[in-house]
C-alpha cells in the first residue's frame, strides 16, 4: 500500500475514534455499577440495567422525574410538529401558488426576519409570557415554537414551485376549487417534503434548550433537555451513571430520525444560504 | 360622464365601505362599514388610554395608602403590562389605518372599472392566500415582530432590577442612557467590550476550524483509493447525529477536570491533565475543539455533496492533458469547491457569533471572573444576555445587547439576502 494511502487510514481511524468516543463512553458508563463519573476501566467490568430502571422509579430522596419529563417532552415535540408543519405548509402554499396584493413585501419580511434567529429577542418572549402569566406552560413552548415555523417555509417552498402548475390548471378547469386542489393534488404530491419538516420540527422541539429553559419553571414542567441540563449542573459528578442512562434514552429517537433523513440534509443545509 | 372614481373615493374617505356601497358591492362595503365602525369604538374607548399608558408607563407604582386606621399595600400602576398593552394597541391602531387606505384604494379601483365598463373581478383569488396565511401571520406578529418592537422599546427604559422592576416599582422612559451606560460606564463597557472582542474571537476561529476541517475530511474520505466511503461519511456524520444538548453535557463531564477520562489519560501517561474548563484559557480551547467535533460533520456533508457535482470532463480533459493528481486537485477541485461553499462560510460565521448552545451548556459562560459584570470568560454576547435576563433581570442592558446584535447580524443578511438567487428569480422555474 502506498505510503499516503496508510497515512490516510490512519487519520480516519483517529477521527472515526474522536467521532464515536463520547456516544460510546456514554453508553458504556449507562451499564456500569456504581454512580460515580470516575472509572478504572473504559469497558465496565461488572454490567447493570439499573440506571435504566432507576431512571422511571419514584425516589423521595431525589427530584429526578424523569417520566414526567420525557412525556412532556414528547407532547411538546408531537404538538408542535403537527401545527408547525401545517403553518408551514400553508405559508410555502400561499407564497409559492398565489401572486397576491403584498406577496413581494411579505416574502422579503420572511426572509429577513428569518435570518436573525429567533432567541435573540427571548427577553422580549419572556416578559412577555410572563406578564400574561403563560410562563411555566408546555403549552405557551408549543405556541412559542409552532409560530415561529412560518419564517422556515423557504424549502418547502422551492419544493412547491417545482410542482407543474398544469396539474393544478387541468384540475380547475374540472371544477376543483383552492382548497380540493391543496387536499388532493398538491398533498399527496409532496409527501417527501411534508416528511422532512415534520421530523425536522420535532427533532427540534426535542432538542431545543434554550426557550424551553427560559418558559418552563417547576421541575414538573421540564422538557429533558432542562432536566438533563439540571441533573448535571446540580448532582454533579456523582450521578453519572444515570445521567448517562438518561441521555441514552434521549438521544437514540433523535439518531435514529437523524440518520432517516440525512439524505435531504444538504437540501436543508442549503436551502436558505446559497439556493439557486 | 362617470366620474365613479371620484365620488367612491369620496363617500370611502368619509366611511369606509360607503364608496364600496356606490359601487354596489353590497357585503364587501357592510364589512368596511362594520371594520369602520369597529375601529372608532374601539380607538376612542380602550385603545386610546392604552397608547397614553404607553407614553408615560404609569405614574404611581404599589404604595402604602391609608384605609381606615392602617396602611395597606395597594397596586398601583404595572409598567411592563401598560407598554405591552400599548404596543399591541398601536399594532390594532395601525390595523385599522391600513384597512381604511385600503378601502380607499378599493374603492378607487372599483370605480375606475365601472367607469370604463369592465367586469368586476371576484374577490376570491385575492382573498384565499390571505386566508391560508392568517394563521402563520398571526403567529409571527404575536411571537417575532412583537418581541422585536417590545425589545426596541426596553432598551429605552430603565427596567432592571433592583430598583424598576414592576409591580413593586413604575419603569420610566430614559432615552439612550441605556447604551450610554454600556458604552461609557465602566462597569458595563468593560463587560460589554471584553464580551465583544471574545465574541469575534471565538466566531472567526470557530468558522475557520470547522470549515477547513470539514473540506479536509471531505477530501480524505473522497481521495483515490479509499475505501468505504459510505461507511466513513456514516461514521463521522454520528457527533452531528446526536442531540446537541446530549452531546455538549457530555462532553462537560469528559472534559471534567478531577474525575474525567480525559484527564484520567493524561494522568495515566504521568501527566498533571489539564484544567480544561475551569482555565479562561483552556476553556477558550476547549469550547472552540468541542465545536470543531460538532461543526466539522456539517462542512464535510456539503463538501462531500459538492464534489459529486464537479463535472467529471474537467478531469478528464486534465488527464489528456497530461496533469497530475495534485495539479487536478489544486487547480480544479480546490477552486471548486472553496467557490461553492464560500456563501455557507458567511451563514455560519453568523452562526457562531449566536452559537448559544456550545458555549452555555459546556461552560455556562464561566470561568467566573471578577472582571466582567455577570458574565464569564467564555461568556458570548448571547449567552450574556441570555444571564442577565433570566437570573439577573437586567432587561434594559439585555435588550440594548439585542439590538446591538441585530444590527451587527443585518450587515450580514443584506449581504447574503443579494446573494439569494432564488428569491429573484423565483418565477423562471415554471
Amino acid at each position: 500500500m502506498k505510503p499516503r494511502l496508510l497515512f490516510s487510514y490512519l487519520l480516519l481511524v483517529l477521527i472515526g475514534i474522536a467521532a464515536l468516543y463520547p456516544a460510546l463512553w456514554t453508553l458504556l458508563s449507562s451499564f456500569r455499577v456504581g454512580n460515580s463519573l470516575f472509572s478504572d476501566h473504559f469497558i465496565p467490568t461488572q454490567w447493570t440495567l439499573n440506571h435504566y430502571r432507576d431512571l422511571f422509579r419514584v425516589r423521595a430522596d431525589r427530584a429526578i422525574p424523569y417520566t414526567t419529563w420525557y412525556l412532556n417532552t414528547l407532547k411538546v415535540a408531537t404538538a408542535s410538529m403537527i401545527l408547525g408543519t401545517l403553518i408551514q405548509l400553508l405559508t410555502a402554499y400561499a407564497f409559492s401558488r398565489f401572486r397576491f396584493k403584498g406577496r413581494k413585501p411579505m416574502l422579503m419580511l420572511v426572509l429577513i426576519l428569518g435570518m436573525f434567529p429567533g432567541f435573540l429577542s427571548i427577553m422580549a418572549t419572556f416578559i412577555i409570557l410572563n406578564t400574561l402569566d403563560l410562563l411555566d406552560s408546555i403549552w405557551a413552548l408549543v405556541l412559542v415554537y409552532a409560530s415561529g415555523a412560518a419564517l422556515g417555509m423557504f424549502v418547502a417552498k422551492g419544493f412547491f414551485d417545482t410542482i407543474p402548475r398544469s396539474l393544478e390548471e387541468a384540475a380547475r378547469i374540472d371544477g376543483a376549487g383552492h382548497m380540493k386542489i391543496f387536499v388532493s393534488i398538491i398533498l399527496p404530491l409532496s409527501r417527501p417534503i411534508i416528511t422532512y419538516i415534520s421530523l425536522t420540527t420535532f427533532a427540534g422541539a426535542w432538542v431545543d434548550f434554550i426557550f424551553a429553559r427560559a418558559i418552563l419553571r417547576t421541575p414538573e414542567h421540564w422538557t429533558l433537555a432542562v432536566g438533563l441540563w439540571n441533573l448535571v449542573d446540580s448532582y454533579n459528578s456523582t450521578e453519572f451513571t444515570l445521567f448517562a442512562a438518561g441521555c441514552v434514552l434521549v438521544a437514540i429517537p433523535i439518531t435514529l430520525l437523524f440518520m432517516y433523513t440525512q439524505r435531504f440534509l444538504v437540501d436543508g443545509l442549503t436551502a436558505g444560504a446559497s439556493k439557486g | 360622464m362617470k366620474r365613479n372614481a371620484a365620488a367612491a373615493c369620496w363617500l370611502s374617505v368619509l366611511c369606509a365601505g360607503l364608496g364600496q356601497w356606490y359601487n354596489r358591492q353590497y357585503a364587501k362595503g357592510l364589512l368596511f362599514v362594520l371594520i369602520h365602525a369597529a375601529g372608532i369604538y374601539f380607538i376612542t374607548n380602550p385603545l386610546l388610554p392604552h397608547l397614553k399608558g404607553l407614553m408615560s408607563l404609569g405614574d404611581k407604582g404599589q404604595h402604602l395608602e391609608k384605609v381606615g386606621k392602617i396602611f395597606k399595600n395597594v397596586p398601583g400602576d404595572h409598567s411592563v403590562f401598560m407598554m405591552i398593552y400599548g404596543v399591541l394597541a398601536a399594532l390594532v391602531v395601525l390595523l385599522f389605518v391600513f384597512i381604511y387606505i385600503l378601502n380607499i384604494r378599493d374603492a378607487v379601483v372599483v370605480g375606475r372599472r365601472r367607469e370604463q365598463g369592465a367586469e368586476l373581478r371576484s374577490l376570491n383569488s385575492n382573498v384565499f392566500p390571505w386566508t391560508l396565511l392568517a394563521i402563520p401571520f398571526l403567529g409571527v406578529l404575536f411571537f417575532t415582530i412583537m418581541p422585536i418592537l417590545f425589545t426596541s422599546l426596553i432598551a429605552f427604559t430603565n427596567y432592571a432590577s433592583p430598583n424598576h422592576i414592576p409591580p413593586k416599582n413604575l419603569v420610566d422612559w430614559v432615552g439612550f442612557a441605556t447604551f450610554n451606560k454600556l458604552f461609557n460606564m465602566n462597569v458595563w463597557s468593560n463587560t460589554f467590550f471584553g464580551v465583544l472582542s471574545w465574541t469575534i474571537i471565538w466566531a472567526i476561529m470557530a468558522t475557520v476550524t470547522c470549515y477547513f476541517g470539514g473540506i479536509l475530511v471531505a477530501l480524505l474520505i473522497n481521495q483515490k483509493g479509499i475505501r468505504l466511503k459510505g461507511f466513513w461519511r456514516m461514521l463521522f456524520i454520528v457527533p452531528y447525529a446526536i442531540p446537541q444538548f446530549v452531546s455538549l453535557l457530555i462532553m462537560k463531564n469528559i472534559l471534567n477536570e478531577k474525575f474525567g477520562p480525559i484527564n484520567q489519560y493524561f494522568r495515566a501517561f504521568g501527566l498533571e491533565g489539564l484544567p480544561w474548563l475551569n482555565d479562561p484559557f483552556w476553556a477558550k480551547v476547549s469550547v472552540i475543539v468541542v465545536n470543531m467535533w460538532i461543526g466539522i460533520p456539517v462542512t464535510m456533508v456539503l463538501v462531500m455533496g459538492i464534489l459529486t457535482t464537479i463535472p467529471r470532463d474537467l478531469y478528464e480533459a486534465a488527464e489528456v492533458d497530461g496533469a497530475s493528481g495534485w495539479m487536478q486537485f489544486r487547480n480544479i477541485t480546490l477552486p471548486y469547491v472553496l467557490f461553492a461553499t464560500a456563501p455557507i462560510l458567511i451563514t455560519q460565521f453568523v452562526g457562531n457569533i449566536n452559537n448559544f448552545n456550545v458555549i452555555f451548556l459546556l461552560t455556562g459562560g464561566n470561568p467566573a471572573t471578577m472582571k466582567y459584570n455577570n458574565a464569564g470568560e467564555t461568556d458570548l454576547l448571547v449567552t450574556w444576555l441570555y444571564k442577565l435576563t433570566l437570573d439577573f433581570n437586567q432587561y434594559n442592558i439585555a435588550a440594548a445587547v439585542s439590538i446591538l446584535i441585530f444590527l451587527f447580524i443585518a450587515v450580514f443578511a443584506i449581504i447574503l439576502f443579494r446573494r439569494t438567487r432564488s428569491f429573484k428569480e423565483e418565477d423562471m422555474i415554471q
